[in-house]
């Protein structure tokens, strides 16, 4: 009965997010992009790139509310949404990652030099380092989380890993690469977010892109909750 | 020594990949060294936030007179290559008390894991690569006499500081509990 209930009040984000997937990849892929120089069509990219990365920072502030909610509840069920939430952001994470490199080869790789060569002065770049602390802290927090066997104490040091790094995290990939030279778009400022890096078109694409990546990792998000909590209810019987 | 007079950059890089594991070694003990009576006695005699307070205070003043060895010690066997005495001074106290805020912290959490200190240093070293950053770019500057340290990034360092401290006070009473 209940479950009904619950379908017809959930679904419509569901759809909205589908409705806004399909709108990214025919909208992203059929409008003028401005042709500039280097960057030419790749630009369609940031669609799909920027849009990991919002995805992934959404994840991980839902899985930081849930780890606060856990310390004022003690609720065991905010432990598992905070888990999983950090779970799928990595996951985004990856995705960011594998579609800045598709980005990365077209328009920093140096056709004169070797690829190996490129890729050391690339590995330096601040941004690449900043997101790679940031699946590091997280790794760490599944690490710390799944090693500690009583149920309560880990779900009360996993919240509290996870406020702190949270915390730390910030610093780490909003504040450092901008001190620091890059060769990455956005060293002043919100890349792709500002009015004079995109135009009103692609911003009509943009904006609905990162809503649809961030409600698709929620979406997984809960039906990897729903398989946990089933698996949970089976160990306590 | 096997390398005689490195350069200045060098150097740098050196002493702060050192300061790191000095802090690891020297904070790892303030809480996994502690025995389960002891916390106890501690339990029954403090509130959290005193204790981690205590505990922070502490771990900063053994940090920076680490730090200050570590200085003297640098300049003896490493030559100096320092141009501003003053402000790399300075900067390495900062660091010594960003390093040992961050690690005190990660310290509680890991002895209340029950791991060994290796589980600190998984958690630790994502965690701590921003500031020390940070610190080894500001503290180029002191080696350079054309270059000025910028002190909205010391600030931004000391802001980060305050917030670990705060973070602890209030997190800490949560892993006391048992």
């Amino acid at each position: 009965m209940t479950n009904n209930i619950n379908t017809k009040r959930t679904a419509w984000w569901k759809i909205l997010c589908v409705a806004l997937l399909v709108y990214t990849f025919i909208a992203g892929l059929l409008i003028k992009v401005p042709n500039l120089p280097l960057l030419g069509q790749t630009s369609r990219n940031l669609f799909f790139h920027v849009g990991m990365w919002m995805a992934m920072m959404t994840l991980f502030t839902v899985s930081v509310v849930n780890a606060i909610r856990y310390l004022r509840t003690f609720n065991l069920r905010y432990d598992i949404y905070s888990r999983q939430y950090a779970t799928v952001g990595i996951v985004f994470g990856l995705l960011g990652y594998a579609t800045g490199s598709i980005w990365m080869s077209y328009t920093w790789a140096d056709p004169n030099n070797p690829l190996f060569k490129s890729f050391s002065a690339l590995a330096r770049e601040p941004k690449l380092i900043g997101a790679a602390i940031a699946l590091l802290i997280y790794f760490a927090y599944l690490v710390l989380r799944d090693s500690i066997s009583d149920i309560d104490k880990r779900a009360r040091i996993g919240a509290v890993y996870n406020i702190f790094a949270y915390a730390m995290l910030f610093p780490s990939i909003w504040i450092v690469p901008r001190i620091l030279p890059s060769l990455h778009p956005g060293q002043e400022g919100n890349p792709a977010l500002e009015l004079k890096d995109v135009n009103q078109f692609m911003r009509m694409v943009e904006w609905p892109a990162f809503i649809g990546w961030a409600l698709l990792g929620v979406w997984i998000t809960t039906l990897k909750i729903r398989l946990n909590l089933l698996k949970e209810r089976k160990l306590m019987q | 020594m096997a390398i005689e007079q490195p350069e200045p950059r060098v150097w740098n890089g050196l002493f702060w990949v050192i300061q790191l594991f000095i802090c690891i070694n020297a904070v790892a003990k303030s809480f996994l060294q502690e025995s389960r009576g002891r916390m106890l006695y501690f339990y029954s005699i403090a509130s959290p936030s005193d204790f981690v307070l205590a505990k922070l205070l502490f771990n900063s003043l053994l940090m920076l007179v680490m730090s200050l060895l570590s200085i003297v010690l640098f300049s003896l066997f490493l030559s100096n290559p320092i141009q501003k005495a003053g402000p790399f001074i300075g900067l390495v106290l900062l660091g010594g008390w960003s390093l040992s805020l961050v690690f005190t912290f990660l310290a509680a959490i890991a002895a209340k894991a029950q791991q060994n200190a290796a589980i600190m240093a998984v958690l630790g070293f994502p965690l701590i690569i921003p500031q020390l950053l940070l610190l080894m770019k500001l503290s180029n500057a002191a080696f350079n006499p054309v270059l000025t340290i910028p002190l909205s990034t010391v600030l931004l360092l000391v802001a980060l500081d305050v917030m670990i401290i705060m973070l602890a006070v209030i997190l800490f009473p949560f892993l006391w509990r048992d």
